[in-house]
């Protein structure tokens, strides 16, 4: 017994600070990478849940170049007992749509051997910032999917109680499994990566997916199976130059202020 | 006539959000470009809800005041909208770029067949819209390889639709059909009455590690008061214990996009930034001159904010006097 999870992980630019290149797109090549800070959280939300559930075990799954097994072995250093790599040339150029698909596929393809009973996300990732991928894998698998979830209350291999944070206070809701579950921040403190995790993660055999192991036709991913692309980016207008308040005291600089506030109607 | 623009009204609890006037009025806008109706699909409430949004731009709504839709279960709110879909044919659909609308849009986006884009700043009717991408650090044109767009529009960038009384259009009930759903709703918290949500808020006074203490927030809630503003926080001050993850804005927190930012004791770093760069104007309050948030601001006050806030507070409240007086 015990819960078969899936944990979707993405490797990013570790920084936020990116170069557009000539064509429009951004400069990420030669950037060094690391696992989405949001995947962390996931992670850890799984193997606590492993370690709750006797008998469950953790499968990290990543989509994404050759470089990107980077990601799947930090996974298996923080606790996941699997991993498997979604990756090929016909890849290239995944949006939300496409990527989902072809999580959503392997998530089957792990179904086969094992029925999974939950797939977890982080918020989202820091490059593409959708957050869209988890809500649409369960689309695609016709699971429940529910994002935004500080805690997990309760789980077992049939249903689990979660806790998902609005904008104005927390739902608690029950799914039946499986079920997709998006992550945030607040779920947990994710632990380091331990030694003897690491030494594992060295050793550890990823299986390599390609779209026609997965069961998909060339046209169902990458660029062609995408719905949308990226046309040009560019950076946002840098913010003009601003007024600074001068004045003798901190009462002639509060008084400045909210004069500056009153006449431009900020207050 | 071509295909509609499809605004889908989120009535939780029983409520209208401030966001679907905003969803209306650029929908409105895309319907007129392309001469084509604006229809709403308005899950959680009724004839008179409904009427409601006619008036503020929609051709023709179609509503359902279920009871299963009171709450979010993203399984029957995207059944509802497909229902509504599948007899309007849209070219777009317009979601609020927050948890529910961000929950249904993926749902949607595959059932559809259509491409997604998650919160867009601008809509181009042509096709193109915009959304940020490394946090904010780039705009990316997003084009679409597909008949239908899937949208979540960010909160606070589009004027709300006015309510023109007697307006006239249709409204139907949608008579929801619901299929079976694996999400039972147990229960709602709400959050502290009275405390103004950072994504909807006009107004955000932000403390950072500047502030020093848990106790010494009252000075940022003061001041917060005084301007009839909502309460933010760095990830520093959060981290500290000092005031629940809630308020956090940035990178791991919340995006926010108010008309004023008062960041008080916030250092500036490109992580918080990424979660407020988009506020009309800027204030910093800040005893380092030269740091990355007071050269941001639209409007810099260098000074210590233990001494500086007390007496924004006190001019605030002198002005508020003199204007009930006049
Ligand atoms: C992956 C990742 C995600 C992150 N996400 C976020 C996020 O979502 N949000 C976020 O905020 N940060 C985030 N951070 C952290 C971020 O990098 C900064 O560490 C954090 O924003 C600093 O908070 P601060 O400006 O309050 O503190 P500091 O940088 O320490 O700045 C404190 C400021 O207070 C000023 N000050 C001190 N005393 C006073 C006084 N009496 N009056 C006025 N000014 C005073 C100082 O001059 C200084 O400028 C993230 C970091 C990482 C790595």
């Amino acid at each position: 017994m015990g819960l078969n999870i899936v944990v979707c992980v993405k490797n990013v630019p570790s920084t936020l600070t990116v170069d557009v290149g000539p064509d429009g797109q951004p400069k990420t090549a030669g950037l060094v990478c690391a696992m989405n800070a949001f995947d962390e959280y996931a992670v850890e939300e799984a193997v606590r849940i492993k370690e709750r559930v006797p008998g469950s075990t953790v499968t990290a799954l990543t989509l994404g170049p050759e470089a990107d097994q980077a990601v799947l072995r930090d996974a298996l250093s923080r606790g996941c007992d699997a991993a498997a790599h979604v990756c090929g040339p016909e890849f290239a150029g995944s949006d939300v749509f496409a990527t989902s698909k072809a999580l959503a596929a392997a998530i089957r393809k792990l179904s086969a051997q094992k029925p999974v009973h939950l797939a977890l996300f982080g918020k989202n990732s820091n490059d593409g910032n959708s957050g869209a991928v988890g809500g649409m894998v369960a689309a695609w698998l016709d699971w429940p999917g529910v994002l935004s979830v500080k805690k997990v209350e309760s789980v077992d291999e049939s249903s689990a109680v979660l806790w998902r944070m609005m904008e104005d206070g927390v739902d608690v809701v029950k799914v039946s499994l499986p079920a997709a579950v998006g992550t945030v921040k607040e779920i947990n403190e994710p632990r380091i990566p331990s030694l003897k995790g690491k030494m594992a993660a060295k050793k550890a055999v990823i299986p390599k997916w390609t779209a026609s192991d997965l069961g998909l036709k060339p046209e169902e991913v990458g660029l062609a199976g995408s719905k949308t692309k990226v046309a040009r980016c560019t950076h946002p207008p840098a913010r003009g130059a601003g007024t600074r308040v001068e004045g003798a005291s901190s009462a002639e600089k509060a008084a400045k202020l909210v004069d500056i506030l009153v006449e431009r109607k900020l207050i | 006539m071509s295909q509609p623009i499809l605004v889908v009204a989120l009535n939780l609890r029983g409520r209208a959000s401030p966001q679907t006037w905003e969803l209306l009025s650029v929908g409105r806008r895309l319907a007129d470009a392309s001469k084509s109706p604006l229809v709403a699909v308005l899950a959680g409430g009724g004839p008179e809800a409904a009427r409601e949004l006619v008036e503020r731009g929609a051709d023709r709504v179609l509503w359902t005041d279920d009871d299963r839709l009171q709450e979010l279960n993203e399984e029957l709110h995207a059944q509802a909208v497909l229902q509504a879909a599948a007899k309007e044919n849209p070219a777009a659909v317009l979601l609020p770029s927050n948890v529910a609308g961000r929950s249904l849009a993926c749902r949607l986006a595959v059932k559809l067949g259509a491409g997604l884009a998650m919160d867009v700043s601008e809509i181009e009717a042509a096709g193109q819209v915009k959304r940020g991408a490394y946090s904010g650090n780039l705009v990316a044109d997003v084009e679409f390889q597909a008949p239908v767009r899937v949208l979540t529009v960010t909160a606070m960038l589009f004027a709300p639709a006015a309510r023109q009384a007697g307006r006239s259009g249709e409204v139907q009930e949608l008579k929801f059909a619901p299929g079976p759903t694996r999400t039972e709703f147990k229960s709602f918290q709400a959050e502290e009455a009275g405390e103004i949500d950072l994504g909807s808020a006009e107004r955000i006074v932000s403390g950072g590690r500047g502030v020093g203490g848990k106790d010494k927030f009252s000075a940022i809630r003061e001041l917060a008061h005084a301007l009839g503003a909502a309460v933010g926080a760095s990830r520093a001050a959060v981290d500290s214990g000092w005031i629940p993850y809630r308020h956090q804005v940035g990178l791991t927190g919340r995006t926010v996009r108010p008309k004023l930012y008062v960041a008080c004791g916030i250092s500036g770093q490109i992580q918080h930034l990424a979660g407020m760069s988009g506020a009309n104007a800027i204030v910093a309050i800040n005893t380092d001159p030269e740091c990355p948030m007071m050269q941001q601001a639209t409007v810099a006050v260098a000074g210590d904010m233990f001494e500086l806030i007390p007496l924004i507070v006190a001019e605030v409240k002198k002005r508020k006097g003199a204007a009930v007086a006049a």
